[in-house]
């Protein structure tokens, strides 16, 4: 099966999954409608999009002279900074810290860079239990599913789905208890996760931002969980890629401001947390050792090239959330850790254009990704662009034939003109008074789902010449 | 008129290929705003399609070619005006990026794009339109078209040269500015994709219940005709510039040609 077959597969499942469907019904009226209300409070929110924008773009610009910057201070902090350059690379230092510790337990909050390097599966291998301690990321990790949001992992279940999943997992517990209402959830889980959190030797976070000028990371949460993994292990891996840097704490501000904003629609998550480095003498709590791991895995090559604004990205989801194409498959179907536009823009340039150039292919370049993108990605932009590597690299002869053949025509006014005419009255004809084709001949992937309508007959070039000829050139 | 020439603009109509091809009705009506906006109107023979098929199918070079051929056809014209959102966006904004690298052309491009519009705006902020021969009376509703509204801000322009038909009644349905699902060879590479973002579509004009839905382009229209008409929905689809020029002799987008 290619991939653009496995991913309309995907397609249709999703939209034959109820559940998912009507999941996926909620979105307009949460997170879409909770930004519409922050952009219409806010009144520089237009003007704070393109402060972030500079912000980014001036940081990867200088990115070597800020990641060595971000080493010195986070050093002398007192964490310890390593470089992975691939997945491959950052598990296996995650992996030795691990053992290093005698880690048996390992409590995680979200971090989409864990789901990049396959982290869970990496040290599960090594009979090392993973807790993941984000709710969402709870769930799916009892379901055995992936994210299908970066940040809403569990969009995709409804809360009868999560009752079922606590019955059947939480089984020390009375079967018939209450589970009735998200918060009885919210409290069971945080029962059962908080026995974890005692027991967890090391705590692993991702990073919203990286400082250079304090060697810090900025982690934001809803729930509090990454407070609780980073502070009560006895070390914390803050697992993070090097595009994630800001030059100051001043700089970081304005994308905090937009971060949530955009993503939940609230004016600031629940819990921001700044931490440079492990505990200090003087400090009560906190980790005895900070280990900060920089993944590039592809991204000093996008750097070079075409697709660096990409790398703006704050993962704030808003681009998903206002995207008809993900509000209508969901992130499953794009089978990719980054779903939605910027996962059709960030996973070839991971994986590669074959792997997943298809996932370019599946817009219709509506454009309200980036009127809603916090930094002003062009995604669209971005989107052609692997459409252009696609096509270059393509072994699909027949759309290049067809296209290159329909351009030659299009070439010749004279022979396109025929051929319109010519077509417009076949088509015509075909669908005579009633007005529509219902099976259009080589055009079955519209009509199966849709009418074809008729042309009225003839082109308008040969009706104006018509017009011209009978009454002189129009006035 | 706001653009301060004395005598009358010669404007050149990029008919758009699927007009040209599926309903050259739309050709007659922007003809006819043109002319009641103070124009000439010429409609250069040498004009195909823009090269957007090409051009967001990651084929470059085959839209550079159409480019440049389009941009020689329209050679001496005051302004160029489509009747679509999207091919005039793809003149106007894509044409100059695709020349990128290449000066020349590049220049050439920039000045051809600054003589590019969109009809319904150009209609009201070139030509400052005051009233409109279409009288429509009915019931109707707007379908924000993607490139139009973003890439050309076209949103306030159709709305109101439409209030300046008194009989008629806009009523506007909820998500108005949301894709129809189209996109160009879109709609038939991820068919059960875009029937869903149609559907969603024909489910928001259903909840106003319109005689007409109206667009700026015929690449949504032929889409959200194409679903209504598989509905078994008897609501019309027709291009603004119809309704506006009083153009409407022919029956809607799909629907059958005899009067039913
Ligand atoms: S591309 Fe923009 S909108 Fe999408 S997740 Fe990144 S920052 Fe947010």
């Amino acid at each position: 099966m290619t991939k653009t077959a496995a991913f309309e597969a995907g397609v249709s499942a999703a939209l034959a999954n109820e559940a998912l469907q009507h999941a996926l019904a909620d979105v307009p009226a949460g997170f879409v409608a909770g930004r519409a209300r922050q952009k219409a409070a806010l009144p520089e929110f237009e003007g704070l999009r393109r402060t972030a924008r500079d912000i980014r773009d001036h940081t990867l610009a200088h990115l070597d002279a800020y990641l060595e910057e971000f080493e010195r201070n986070a050093v002398s902090a007192g964490s310890t900074v390593h470089w992975a350059a691939t997945a491959d690379e950052a598990r296996e230092v995650v992996l030795s810290i691990c053992r290093a510790a005698g880690a048996r337990t390992i409590a995680k909050s979200k971090s989409m860079v864990s789901e990049e390097i396959a982290l869970n599966a990496a040290l599960e291998a090594q009979a090392m239990e993973v807790v993941e301690t984000d709710l969402g990321e709870y769930l799916i990790q009892l379901r055995g599913e992936r994210p299908s949001h970066i940040i809403a992992p569990a969009i995709h279940l409804r809360a009868g789905d999560v009752a079922d999943e606590f019955r059947l997992r939480h089984d020390h517990l009375d079967a018939s208890r209450d589970l009735a209402t998200p918060e009885v959830m919210v409290a069971e889980a945080r029962s059962v996760l908080r026995e974890k959190f005692l027991a967890a030797d090391v705590g692993i976070t991702g990073a919203n931002f990286l400082v250079a000028e304090t060697g810090s990371a900025i982690i934001v949460t809803n729930e509090g969980n990454a407070d609780l993994t980073m502070s009560l292990p006895k070390v914390h891996i803050v697992l993070t890629t090097i595009d994630k840097l800001v030059p100051t704490l001043a700089d970081a501000w304005p994308l905090l401001r937009l971060l949530a904003r955009s993503a939940t629609g609230q004016a600031f998550t629940a819990y921001t947390t700044i931490v440079t480095g492990p505990r200090r003498p003087e400090d009560d709590a906190g980790p005895q050792s900070c280990h900060v791991i920089l993944l590039d895995n592809g991204r000093s090559e996008l750097l070079q090239s075409e697709f660096r604004p990409i790398l703006r990205c704050i993962r704030c989801g808003a681009c998903m959330n206002h995207c008809p194409v993900y509000c209508a498959i969901g992130g499953h179907a794009y089978d990719s850790v980054y779903p939605g536009p910027i996962g059709a823009v960030l996973t070839p340039a991971l994986a590669g254009v074959g792997e997943a150039g298809h996932l370019a292919q599946a817009s219709t370049f509506c454009g309200r990704c980036e009127e809603v993108c916090p930094v002003e990605i062009p995604l669209v932009s971005m989107l052609r662009g692997w459409r252009e590597q696609a096509f270059a690299a393509s072994d699909d002869w027949r759309s290049r034939t067809f296209l290159r053949a329909w351009v030659q025509l299009a070439k010749r006014p004279r022979a396109y003109g025929l051929a319109a005419r010519i077509a417009a009255a076949i088509l015509s004809a075909l669908a005579g008074a009633k007005g529509i084709l219902r099976r259009l001949p080589f055009g079955e992937r519209w009509t199966r789902q849709r009418d074809f309508p008729a042309p009225q007959g003839t082109t308008f070039q040969d009706l104006w010449k018509r017009r011209e000829r009978d009454e002189g050139p129009a006035p | 008129m706001t653009d301060g020439y004395a005598r009358r603009p010669r404007v050149g109509l990029f008919v758009t290929c699927l007009v040209d091809l599926m309903r050259p009705s739309v050709g007659f009506a922007a003809a006819r705003l043109l002319h009641e906006a103070g124009c000439e109107v010429v409609v250069p023979r040498a004009q195909t399609c823009c090269g957007q098929p090409a051009y967001n199918s990651g084929d470059r070079e085959s839209a550079k070619t159409l480019a440049l051929a389009t941009i020689a056809a329209f050679e001496g014209l005051d302004y160029v005006v489509a009747p679509s959102g999207s091919c005039a966006a793809m003149l106007k904004l894509h044409y100059p990026r695709l020349m990128s690298g290449d000066d020349d052309s590049e220049r050439r491009a920039r000045g051809f794009a600054e003589r590019v519009h969109e009809l319904l705006s150009f209609l009201v902020d070139v030509r400052g339109l005051a009233s409109v021969p279409g009288n429509y009376a009915g019931k109707v509703t707007y379908h924000d078209g993607c490139s139009g509204l973003r890439e050309l801000k076209v949103s306030g322009q159709p709305r109101q040269l439409l209030a300046m038909m008194p009989e008629i009644e806009l009523i506007e349905m909820p998500a108005t500015q949301a894709c129809c699902g189209f996109g160009g060879l879109f709609s038939i590479k991820f068919p059960d994709i875009s029937n869903a973002m149609v559907s969603a579509k024909t489910a928001s004009i259903d909840q106003v219940a319109p005689e007409l839905v109206l667009a700026g382009d015929l690449g949504c229209l032929m889409n959200i005709a194409g679903k209504l008409s598989r509905q078994g929905s008897k609501i019309g689809c027709r291009h603004v510039a119809e309704v506006l020029a009083g153009e409407t002799a022919d029956p809607p987008i799909a629907h059958p040609r005899a009067a039913s």
